[in-house]
C-alpha cells in the first residue's frame, strides 16, 4: 500500500505542476473587457483587440487546446507545396534529419576509429575539428545554398555538418580509451588487427560512440527547425514561420509542443539503443 | 498610367480618374477583359511609334481612330504579333514549373493565377512555392530551382549589374507585378509623431536592401532633411518578421509591402502613417523576373508564363474584381492572414490604425508595362546610396532589364528596330524627374552618397 502511494506521488505532482501553469497561463491571457463606444465600421475592420485601442494578446490555453485538437484530427492534409498537415511537416523534417544524420554517422565512426587508433592522425586533425565544431552550423547555411544549389540538400548538408562533431569526438575518445590490458590480451593471443577493432574495440569503445550519436540527434533536431525557417518549403520549421508570418501564436504554440515531444522520442529512441551495446566491467 | 488603356482612343483624357472614380481611366469601362492581351500589344506598339503622348494624340485625332490602326498595321504587322503574341509559337518545352514567391500582396498576379487557373489555361503546370525572404528567392532564383520568381523590381538591375552578388547574372523583368501598394506604418507609440523631421533616432525596417521600399523611405527621410544612413537606422528585416519586431519594440516603424501594414493595424501594434501612393504615385513595386537564359532557352514557355501573368495582372487590375482574388489569395497556402486584411489592402477601404476608416481605391494597381525610365530612377537611387560605383550605362541596363513587352521582341524579330518609346518622365514627392538626364537628377540631391 504504501510502495504504491509512493509510485503515484510523482504522476500526481506533474499534474498539479500542469494544472498550476495552465491555470496561471489563463488568468494571464484572459482578455480586457470590451471596449465602449468604438466605431462599428472601424471594429470590424480590425482584430477584436485593436477595436479596444489595445494589441491582439497572446492565446490563452483553451485557444490553443482548440488548435491542438484540430491539428490532431487532421495531421495529414495536403492542400499543395505550401500547406500540408503538421503529421506531414514533422515526416518531412525527420526524413531530413535521419538523411543528415545517418551520413554523418557513415563519416564520423570511421573517421573517429582512425583518430582514436592513431596518434599522428589524431594531431593532424585535431586542429581543423577544433576550428569546425564550434561554428554554427547554421553559417554553413549561405554557403551551402550557394554551391549545392538546392535548399533541400543544403539542409540535409547543415544537418550531417552540425551531428557529425559529436560523433567523431566521442568515438575518437571512445577508442582512445579502450584500457591497455585489453588490447594487450589480443596481442598476445596474436588476434589480427581487423579482428581486434571489430572484438575488442568496437564492443569496449560502443557506449561512448552511442553517447556522441545520442547527443547528435538533440543538436541535429534542434537545428533542422532553424534551418527550415531559412529554407521554407516543407518541414515543422516552415510550418512556425508560415504561422509566425499569420502572427498566429497559438499555432506556433501547438508546433513548440509537436517538436518537443519528437525530440524526446528521438531522445528515448537512441537512450534504448545505448542500453543495448552497454555493458559492465 | 495603365496599359490596358485603348491607344486609338482620341478621347482619352489624361486625367488619372474617370467619371466614376473606379478607373484609372474613361477608357476602361468599355474594356472587356478577353482583348487585354491584344490590347497591351496594340498599346505598346503605339507607344513604342509615338513616344510622346502629346504627339500620339494629335496623331489620332487629326486621322481617326480607324485610320492610324489602319496605318499602324501597314507599316507594323499588328495582327500577326497579336496573333504571336495570343499564340505559342511552337510547343512549350517545359510545362511544369516552379515559381517564387514571398507571401504579399504585391504577388497578387503571380499567387492568383494558380487558384484561379491563368496557368492552366496555357497549358502550364506551375507550382507557386512560398519562400522565406529575398535573399533566398534571389539566391534560388539564380541556382535554377526556381524558373521565374516574384522579385522587387530593383532586383533584376541589381543582379545584371552584380550589386550585392558574387559575379553578375544577366537577368530580366518582363512585367511590373504592381504598382503603389507600400506604407510608412509607425509603433503606436509614436501616433503623435507625424512630422518625419521629429523621427531622428528611430529604427527602421525594409525588407531588402535592393527595394523600392529602401529607395523610397530614404528619399522621403531625405527630402525631410534627415540622412538616412547617420539619423537613423534602417535594417533589412523579411515582411513576415515586420510586425513581431514592431510589437517587441524593436522597430519604430517600417516602409513595407502590404499586408504587413494592415496587419500591424489589425493586430494593433502599428498605424498607416502614409501611404507610399502619396510620395509617387504610380510607383513599381514588385515585378515578375526571370533569368536570360531562361528566356532565351525556352522562348515558347517564357511567352506563354508571360501572357498567363499579363492576363492575371489585367484581371486584378479591376476594382470588381479585388474582393474575389482576396479570398483566393488570404488562405493558408499562399498568403495566410485573415481575409479582411488583405481584402482592405486590394479595396482601398482600410482602418488606419488611429480610428478612421479611409478611402483610397488606388491605394494598390496592378500594371505590368515595365517601364525604362523605372529602371533608370531605381539606378539613380543605388547609385545615390553607394549601391554602385561609378559610371552608369542607365539606357542600355535599362532596356537589357526592363523588357518592354513581348511586342518590342517581336518587332526586333521581324527586323524593325523598336523606337525608344517605352520612358515616361514622372515626380517624386513633387520633384520632377527627367529619365534622359539622370546624372543631374542625381546631382540635385543634397544627401546623397554618390
Amino acid at each position: 500500500m504504501r510502495a504504491s502511494s509512493k509510485r503515484w506521488r510523482a504522476p500526481l505532482l506533474s499534474l498539479a505542476v500542469l494544472i498550476v501553469l495552465l491555470a496561471g497561463w489563463h488568468a494571464a491571457t484572459r482578455p480586457p473587457a470590451a471596449a465602449v463606444g468604438v466605431d462599428p465600421a472601424y471594429a470590424a475592420l480590425v482584430g477584436g483587440a485593436a477595436a479596444g485601442g489595445g494589441q491582439t494578446p497572446v492565446p490563452g490555453p483553451l485557444e490553443v487546446g482548440t488548435q491542438l485538437w484540430h491539428h490532431l484530427q487532421h495531421p495529414f492534409y495536403d492542400n499543395g507545396p505550401n500547406d500540408k498537415g503538421l503529421g506531414l511537416q514533422l515526416g518531412y523534417s525527420i526524413g531530413r534529419v535521419l538523411a543528415g544524420y545517418l551520413l554523418a554517422a557513415l563519416v564520423a565512426v570511421p573517421l573517429g576509429f582512425l583518430i582514436g587508433m592513431s596518434p599522428v592522425v589524431y594531431r593532424a586533425l585535431d586542429p581543423y575539428i577544433q576550428v569546425l565544431k564550434p561554428i554554427s552550423p547554421l553559417a554553413w547555411m549561405p554557403l551551402a545554398l550557394y554551391t549545392i544549389r538546392d535548399a533541400g540538400v543544403s539542409a540535409v548538408f547543415v544537418i550531417f555538418i552540425c551531428s557529425v562533431w559529436p560523433m567523431l569526438i566521442n568515438t575518437a575518445f571512445g577508442v582512445m580509451s579502450v584500457r591497455r590490458d585489453w588490447l594487450n590480451v589480443a596481442r598476445t593471443l596474436e588476434v589480427s588487427r581487423l579482428r581486434t577493432v571489430l572484438h575488442v574495440v568496437l564492443p569496449a569503445a560502443a557506449p561512448t560512440i552511442m553517447t556522441g550519436m545520442r547527443i547528435s540527434i538533440g543538436i541535429a533536431w534542434l537545428v533542422i527547425v532553424a534551418a527550415e525557417m531559412l529554407i521554407g518549403g516543407t518541414g515543422i520549421g516552415y510550418f512556425v514561420w508560415n504561422e509566425w508570418n499569420n502572427l498566429s501564436i497559438s499555432n506556433i504554440i501547438c508546433a513548440i509542443l509537436f517538436i518537443g515531444v519528437v525530440g524526446m522520442l528521438l531522445d528515448a529512441l537512441l537512450a534504448r539503443l545505448a542500453r543495448l551495446v552497454a555493458y559492465r566491467e | 498610367m495603365s496599359l490596358f488603356r485603348n491607344p486609338f482612343d482620341a478621347d482619352s483624357r489624361l486625367s488619372m480618374r474617370c467619371t466614376c472614380g473606379r478607373h484609372a481611366s474613361q477608357a476602361e469601362h468599355d474594356r472587356a477583359p478577353d482583348d487585354a492581351g491584344s490590347r497591351v500589344v496594340e498599346s505598346a506598339v503605339m507607344r513604342a511609334l509615338f513616344p510622346q503622348d502629346s504627339v500620339r494624340r494629335a496623331f489620332i485625332k487629326s486621322v481617326g481612330a480607324g485610320t492610324a490602326l489602319a496605318a499602324v498595321s501597314s507599316l507594323f504587322p499588328l495582327g500577326a504579333a497579336k496573333e504571336v503574341f495570343a499564340q505559342p509559337a511552337g510547343p512549350l518545352e517545359k510545362t511544369r514549373l516552379k515559381i517564387g514567391f514571398i507571401p504579399i500582396t504585391c504577388a497578387t498576379p503571380i499567387i492568383m493565377a494558380h487558384p484561379m487557373g491563368f496557368y492552366g489555361r496555357q497549358g502550364l503546370s506551375v507550382d507557386v512555392v512560398k519562400t522565406a525572404g529575398w535573399a533566398l528567392i534571389r539566391d534560388k532564383a539564380i541556382a535554377g530551382e526556381y524558373d521565374a520568381a516574384h522579385m522587387l523590381s530593383p532586383m533584376p538591375l541589381a543582379l545584371t549589374l552584380g550589386a550585392g552578388t558574387a559575379n553578375a547574372i544577366p537577368w530580366t523583368m518582363p512585367a511590373v507585378e504592381n504598382v503603389n501598394g507600400q506604407a510608412i506604418t509607425l509603433a503606436m507609440k509614436h501616433k503623435d509623431k507625424r512630422d518625419p523631421r521629429d523621427w531622428k533616432g528611430f529604427k527602421f525596417g525594409v525588407p531588402f536592401d535592393y527595394s523600392m521600399h529602401n529607395y523610397l523611405l530614404r528619399y522621403y527621410l531625405a527630402e525631410h532633411g534627415l540622412d538616412p544612413d547617420t539619423d537613423v537606422q534602417i535594417r533589412s528585416v523579411p515582411p513576415p518578421e515586420m510586425v513581431a519586431n514592431m510589437r517587441a519594440d524593436n522597430l519604430d516603424g517600417f516602409l513595407a509591402p502590404d499586408p504587413v501594414n494592415q496587419r500591424a493595424v489589425y493586430d494593433g501594434v502599428g498605424f498607416i502613417h502614409t501611404l507610399s501612393k502619396e510620395l509617387w504615385d504610380g510607383h513599381p513595386c514588385c515585378a515578375f523576373a526571370a533569368s536570360r537564359k531562361f528566356i532565351t532557352e525556352m522562348p515558347n514557355t517564357y511567352q506563354a508564363l508571360l501572357k498567363a501573368i499579363i492576363q492575371a495582372t489585367a484581371y486584378a487590375h479591376d476594382p470588381a474584381h479585388r474582393k474575389e482574388i482576396a479570398a483566393a489569395i488570404s488562405t493558408p497556402n499562399y498568403l495566410n492572414q485573415p481575409v479582411t486584411v488583405v481584402e482592405q489592402v486590394l479595396t482601398g477601404t482600410y482602418a488606419d490604425g488611429l480610428g478612421n476608416v479611409k478611402q483610397a481605391p488606388d491605394r494598390i494597381d496592378f500594371a505590368p508595362f515595365p517601364w525604362e525610365s523605372f529602371a533608370v530612377w531605381i539606378m539613380t537611387q543605388m547609385k545615390r546610396w553607394g549601391q554602385i560605383k561609378g559610371d552608369v550605362d542607365y539606357r542600355k541596363i535599362a532596356s537589357e532589364v526592363f523588357l518592354a513587352t513581348d511586342a518590342a521582341r517581336l518587332m526586333r524579330e521581324a527586323g524593325l528596330t523598336p523606337p525608344e518609346g517605352t520612358s515616361q518622365g514622372f515626380s517624386v514627392m513633387g520633384r520632377p524627374f527627367d529619365p534622359s538626364k539622370p546624372e543631374e537628377y542625381l546631382a540635385g540631391f543634397k544627401i546623397r552618397r554618390a
